[in-house]
């Protein structure tokens, strides 16, 4: 039993640690170790295609992680007012979209943008003379929409500890609907929304097949990797591959760490 | 004895004008705090509260008494704000307040559960009514009046700890302060001692009552605990289905209930029923089953043949042998069981072609009566002129 769970760690970690150990290598392999060196996280840096992709991956992450957390919190809060078939109808929804296959989303998306902007651009060029096309528009939205269910289910999950007397309480204390929410309900659901915004990022940043599809002219850094391994791996890869994996790592321990029962605790 | 009685049932026949759904005595308006006038609540098809008619004196303790769903709690909330009434209106203070949220409403509420706020400290929950005050107060004074408010509730240690590290005693005291910190017109309470132990309740019960004193504000309670109601309450409203049933003194309600409902819900009752042979002199003659007579006060004011008769346990005796003496009832017994509770021995038994009946004896009538045990036959005494007979259910 032992060893079958150290084989089935190593099967899911080993191949990340050896990339992460070739990323070091001072030859110009990307699939063996030959002296140390960290000039290929240099020259990662240096290059101005890695540096303008990762640009375009943190503003679509950024924005659209905003966008989920705002839209997803509102939607937490709605659905955990609402009562009966109706919230179970939109709950479900929420949690078949998150099992729902990137590709599936991607192409589906990709169709839907296509045949919008078939309907709206000749009505578009004839008044603004401007048309409409995939790009960062349709990446941050589509990332946003995807990522809005992962925050839907975090606050969700914090919303159903959180003693709903208390609203009552502060109203009845002479709060006012957004004065209770700024005092009493957002202070104990703020670890949830937090760790929401950074998953959110998390995906969104390391996404590639939703965004293949719909970024248009832009390129991501997952992009730009998939595309610059087509040239063959050089050890760059894998220096860009370990500082996108250790980033993401990082927020998934901080939102990790919101969530621990010891933070829910104010939720009590 | 006779007399007492008599006079009881000329009362209880006053009380009963006044018909279910109003209270006992109109206070001028100055006195009336708040208002329920013809007030319902219906949730879908389900009617939480009937047509509550309630005039709420200014500085009383008032309670709402009842089972689980009789409205007692959808009361309580439209006075707080929480439900705005389906039909009817609530006033305070001679204000309409019908439509007016909760926390534009000078009443304020110790829940349930408490509610306390989590992520504030004590010192913060019972800060937060005055945080919301408009045009803000100075922090000066916020900080002062929270420190009389914990010294009130003699938490003056505990201000800056979590809610969460207090007793359950302790978290009562914190909800209470944050209650009255406004001086609200009305502090509402539900069922604040429903989470405390027996003992713990007996004290913050007493704790209560000297708080009401001091500050004078009119409290309302809603507990399905009769005792909690007799002792604390100035008035009782008993509610059932939705409805006021009566309202009254705890005197009033356990010397004189209107209706079986009440006579079984405030103290122990033996409610029996029966067939009225004659009418005379404030008594009536009845029937019980099997045909023993006993005299009663006439107290329903009606000319039903048929009617239930309540007595206490407490008022009738218990005889091994002997005569009636009188008119007084003699009805033969077995005991069933006998629990020996200090100041009083309570005697449960089944009468002759009547039934189970309870008899509280006092310490000393116990000691006369020998050792009757389980199995044994005695005689229930009736004295005339004891118990009341029952208005009809509606």
């Amino acid at each position: 039993m032992r060893a079958y769970a150290i084989a089935v760690f190593a099967f899911l970690y080993l191949p990340i640690g050896i990339i992460a150990l070739f990323s070091f290598s001072a030859g110009r392999s990307a699939s063996s170790m030959q002296g140390f060196s960290t000039e290929w996280y240099g020259r990662a840096l240096s290059n101005p295609f890695v540096m303008e992709a990762l640009w375009t991956s943190i503003k679509v992450a950024f924005l659209s992680a905003v966008l989920a957390t705002v839209a997803g919190t509102m939607a937490a809060l709605a659905l955990t007012g609402m009562r009966g078939r109706l919230r179970v109808f939109f709950d479900t929804l929420v949690q078949v979209a998150v099992m729902i296959p990137g590709i599936v989303i991607g192409i589906a998306a990709l169709i839907a943008l296509v045949t919008v902007f078939d309907l709206v651009n000749p009505w578009l060029e004839a008044m603004s003379g401007r048309r409409l096309s995939l790009g960062m528009g349709s990446l941050i939205g589509l990332h946003g929409m995807f990522t809005m269910s992962l925050v839907v289910l975090l606050v969700r999950g914090r919303l159903e500890s959180f003693d709903r007397a208390q609203i009552e309480a502060s109203s009845d204390l002479g709060a006012g609907p957004v004065a209770t929410f700024v005092q009493v309900t957002l202070p104990q659901i703020a670890p949830a929304i937090l760790a929401g915004f950074l998953l959110a990022f998390t995906f969104s940043f390391d996404d590639f097949i939703m965004a293949f599809f719909v970024a248009g002219s832009e390129t991501t850094l997952p992009i730009y990797i998939f595309s610059s391994i087509r040239r063959g791996v050089t050890p760059e890869i894998n220096a860009i591959g370990t500082m996108v994996m250790v980033a993401s790592l990082t927020l998934l321990i901080i939102a990790q760490v919101l969530l621990r029962p010891g933070v829910a605790r104010a939720g009590r | 004895m006779l007399d007492a009685n008599a006079e009881a049932g000329i009362r209880m026949g006053a009380s009963r004008e006044q018909g279910t759904h109003s209270t006992q005595g109109h206070p001028s308006d100055e006195d009336c705090v708040a208002e329920f006038v013809g007030a319902t609540k219906r949730f879908g098809a389900v009617l939480a509260a009937d047509r509550i008619n309630l005039r709420i004196r200014r500085g009383e303790f008032l309670s709402f008494l009842g089972p689980s769903g009789c409205g007692k709690t959808t009361a309580l909330r439209m006075l707080a704000g929480f439900e705005s009434p389906s039909d009817g209106t609530v006033r305070i203070d001679g204000q309409d307040v019908s439509r007016v949220p909760a926390y534009a409403r000078p009443v304020n509420m110790v829940f349930q559960h408490y509610a306390l706020f989590p992520h504030m400290t004590v010192a913060q929950n019972i800060g937060y009514g005055l945080r919301q005050v408009r045009p803000k107060l100075a922090k000066s004074e916020i900080a002062a009046r929270v420190d009389a408010a914990l010294a009130k509730v003699r938490l003056e240690a505990f201000g800056a700890r979590r809610t969460w590290e207090l007793s359950g005693g302790q978290q009562q005291r914190v909800a209470l302060a944050r209650a009255i910190i406004n001086e609200p017109k009305l502090l509402l309470l539900d069922e604040p001692m429903a989470a405390l132990d027996a003992k713990l309740r007996g004290e913050m019960q007493r704790e209560l009552l000297d708080l009401q004193r001091s500050l004078g504000i009119t409290f309302v309670l809603v507990t399905h605990d009769q005792e909690e109601a007799l002792s604390m309450s100035d008035r009782i409203c008993i509610m059932g289905a939705g409805r006021i049933v009566q309202v009254g003194t705890p005197q009033d309600l356990y010397d004189r209930p209107r209706n079986r409902y009440v006579a079984d819900f405030v103290g122990k009752a033996n409610i029996l029923s029966g067939e009225v042979l004659s009418r005379q002199a404030g008594l009536a003659r009845i029937a019980l089953a099997g045909g023993a007579q006993v005299l009663v006060p006439d107290t329903a004011g009606d000319t039903r043949r048929h009617v239930d008769v309540a007595v206490r346990p407490e008022a009738l005796r218990l005889a091994v042998a002997g005569e009636a003496l009188g008119e007084d009832a003699m009805l033969r017994a077995r005991i069933t069981h006998r629990t020996f509770l200090g100041d009083h021995t309570e005697y449960l038994l089944l009468a002759e072609d009547i039934g189970p009946f309870q008899v509280n004896v006092p310490r000393q009538a116990e000691r006369a009566l020998g050792g009757q045990r389980v199995g044994d036959q005695v005689h229930i005494l009736w004295t005339a002129g004891t118990g009341l007979i029952l208005a009809a259910e509606e």
